[in-house]
């Protein structure tokens, strides 16, 4: 299997959407650079609307996810709850 | 002459204070909120009891019936310290000028129905008011409450509610004149309609307890305030004839009162499922104040539903208690 990873700017916005990820994919790896949080995932990693809105209190757009993204990597499936990154196998 | 970029990446050696490290466990980062929140509440040091009510201490818990193990069991989901605050209200006020100059420039409130017109002042005018002793009531919260995640909300409340009232009045000036807020204040003060209400607004000025003051402001009567007046009355029924430019105008209402719910609902939640007692508790007062609510806001829904009024405020009232049964309270 390989690995698809995420990587966010680390800031207040961000903050509950990394906690979201982490807590939707008990196998991803957590990495923590300055100003920068990469996250690891073997094979698949889900970010879900629903687990971000929980944690801010308000309506949630995947979108807004963009503004604080450096960069993925893997295939994108993306659909209004849910953002998956996996590769085919 | 080669000069070789290298990264050196440091670890702070803290990643937040003790305090909130002890409530959130390990050294994790902390959220803003979580600093700007926990522990907050000056506990110690007071010298002096109040001579204005000695029984207690000038930060007391006692003053309420309701009992907490630990008064930071409360959370706000909207995560509202004072900078997101701020920005999320500078947002939606730079919508609600949109709004009001969309409104004005258009000459929408010229085209409104005469009769709908007056109907819109007859309902909202006096509705400032209200919001006044919302304004009030939360401000009183916040100062006789305990610990800060339970207290900090409500005086952003306290201001929501003076904004709610300041819009209101550019509602009627928008649509009248200055007369128009002399006419209120003259409804308000004598006309049979609204006699219900400026006494349950009175009323809760007087309540001691502020978690009953609480339940009294936010839990009942901007529970079925908002969701009658500005869902269902402007929203529904006076769009449907030709009154759009009224729900533009309101639109902050609509919006706040779909936000702050939330945070109502999770403090009802937080305090009913802390112990059976505190269940009870609540229980005895939402009933009490959902009714006075009720009763209070019937003659003012009538004013602008005439013999619809009834069946509305039945469904609002429904669906308040639906509401508060997500809660984990059954009334």
């Amino acid at each position: 299997m390989s690995t698809v990873f995420i990587a966010l700017q680390t800031n207040e916005d961000t903050r509950p959407i990394i906690e979201a990820i982490t807590a939707d994919n008990p196998h991803a790896r957590i990495n923590e650079a300055p100003a920068m949080v990469k996250i690891d995932a073997e094979g698949k990693l889900t970010v879900r609307r629903s687990s971000i809105e929980e944690r801010i209190g308000r309506d949630f757009d995947l979108q807004e996810l963009h503004i604080n993204l450096i960069s993925l990597s893997g295939n994108i499936d993306e659909t209004d709850d849910e953002l998956t990154l996996s590769w085919n196998a | 002459m080669h000069i070789d970029l290298r990264t050196v990446s440091i670890k702070p050696l803290r990643q937040t204070f003790d305090h909130v490290a002890r409530r959130i466990g390990g050294d994790k980062p902390a959220s803003r909120y979580q600093e700007g929140t926990f522990d907050l509440q000056a506990t110690a040091n007071f010298h002096y009891r109040p001579t204005w009510d000695p029984q207690h201490e000038i930060f007391d818990a006692s003053r309420s019936a309701i009992r907490m193990a630990d008064w930071y069991t409360f959370k706000d989901p909207r995560q509202f310290y004072y900078g997101a605050y701020t920005l999320a209200r500078a947002k939606q006020q730079d919508t609600a000028e949109a709004n009001f100059d969309f409104v004005e420039s258009r000459g929408l409130a010229a085209d409104l129905p005469v009769e709908l017109r007056d109907t819109v002042l007859k309902l909202l005018v006096p509705l400032r008011h209200v919001a006044w002793g919302a304004n009030m009531n939360n401000a009183a919260i916040c100062a006789y409450g305990y610990g800060t995640a339970f207290t900090q909300p409500c005086i952003y409340q306290s201001m929501d509610q003076l904004g709610i009232a300041q819009y209101l009045t550019r509602v009627g000036l928008l649509l009248g004149d200055v007369e128009v807020l002399d006419d209120a204040k003259a409804a308000w003060m004598s006309d049979d309609a609204w006699q219900g209400l400026r006494r349950y607004v009175e009323d809760s000025f007087v309540v001691k307890d502020p978690f009953e003051l609480y339940v009294a402001q936010n839990v009942a009567l901007d529970g079925l305030l908002y969701p009658l007046v500005f869902e269902a009355i402007v929203d529904d029924v006076l769009a449907a004839k030709g009154g759009t430019a009224v729900a533009m105008l309101t639109q902050f209402m609509t919006d706040w009162y779909g936000e702050t719910k939330k945070w109502v609902d999770a403090t009802v939640k937080t305090a009913a499922a802390e112990s059976a007692d505190n269940k009870a508790q609540l229980e005895k007062w939402i009933v009490h104040w959902r009714d006075r609510a009720a009763a209070a806001l019937l003659p003012v829904a009538r004013l602008a539903l005439a013999e619809g009024a009834d069946a509305v405020l039945e469904d609002v009232v429904q669906q308040f208690n639906t509401r508060l049964a997500k809660a984990g309270v059954t009334v």
